[in-house]
């Protein structure tokens, strides 16, 4: 799309709606919200990025072989979490038993393994819908 | 074939409508899903896990495993789209 309104307020919202998701993803443990609405705020954000300056942009903005890893980073990551439990204590998935810290209640660094869980769906969320994405609109650029 | 096929139908939907009516009314307090289990998460969650959102103790924490299930059903329904729509875009490149 060609338009100079909708080009400059993406650009001036497309860091807000960013840090907005980040913000859901990490304070999962806390507030509601987490891993799967963090990441779809982030991803909503491309989605925007996308519609407004077209594929090849977002294509240069976040090319698709970063996706392809880090959506199989954030499955990767949340076994490893649990594996830790595995190592230590010998049952998976374990969050204070197995080590973790659980800190001071209400605190950002708090609940040991769910926070680090919460990070690992969310960038798992986002790359999955940025990616369904773009391979759906793919099929109407050709 | 066609006829065997609509008498299977009849049949799930009977052992359905069986499985259905066997439930416990809606709103029973004796009902097995109305147990001490939300109690314990209501006052117990925050001692056990240290999160503050229950609901991200319970997702997170005691049923860490299914939403491990979760995120390996969203990395497999990507994989199954991408290797439909990818063969297809690259077979529509080869035409044109």
């Amino acid at each position: 799309m060609n338009d100079i309104i909708l080009k400059t307020i993406t650009k001036l919202l497309f860091p807000y709606i960013l840090l907005f998701g980040f913000f859901i993803m990490m304070h999962g443990h806390i507030t509601p919200g987490g891993g799967f609405s963090g990441g779809a705020i982030i991803s909503a954000g491309f989605v925007l990025y996308t519609l407004t300056f077209g594929l090849h942009a977002a294509e240069a903005k976040l090319p698709h072989h970063v996706l392809k890893k880090v959506e199989t980073a954030g499955v990767l990551w949340y076994i490893l979490v649990g594996l830790v439990g595995t190592i230590t204590v010998g049952s998976f998935l374990t969050n204070e038993q197995a080590g973790f810290p659980l800190g001071s209640a209400f605190s950002l660094l708090s609940s040991g393994m769910i926070a680090l869980l919460t990070i690992g769906i969310g960038i798992k969320v986002a790359s999955t819908m940025i990616t369904l994405f773009r391979t759906l609109i793919e099929e109407h650029h050709d | 074939m066609k006829h065997l096929t609509a008498l299977l139908f009849v049949a799930l939907f009977l052992v359905l409508s069986w499985g259905v009516l066997s439930m416990p009314a809606m709103g029973d307090i004796n009902a097995p899903a109305h147990n001490n289990l939300a109690e314990y998460y209501k006052t117990q969650s925050l001692n056990d896990t240290g999160a503050a959102n229950v609901i991200a103790a319970i997702i997170t924490d005691y049923r860490a495993f299914d939403t491990l299930g979760e995120t390996t059903v969203l990395f497999t329904s990507i994989a199954a789209v991408v290797s439909i729509m990818g063969a297809t875009a690259k077979k529509g490149d080869k035409h044109e």
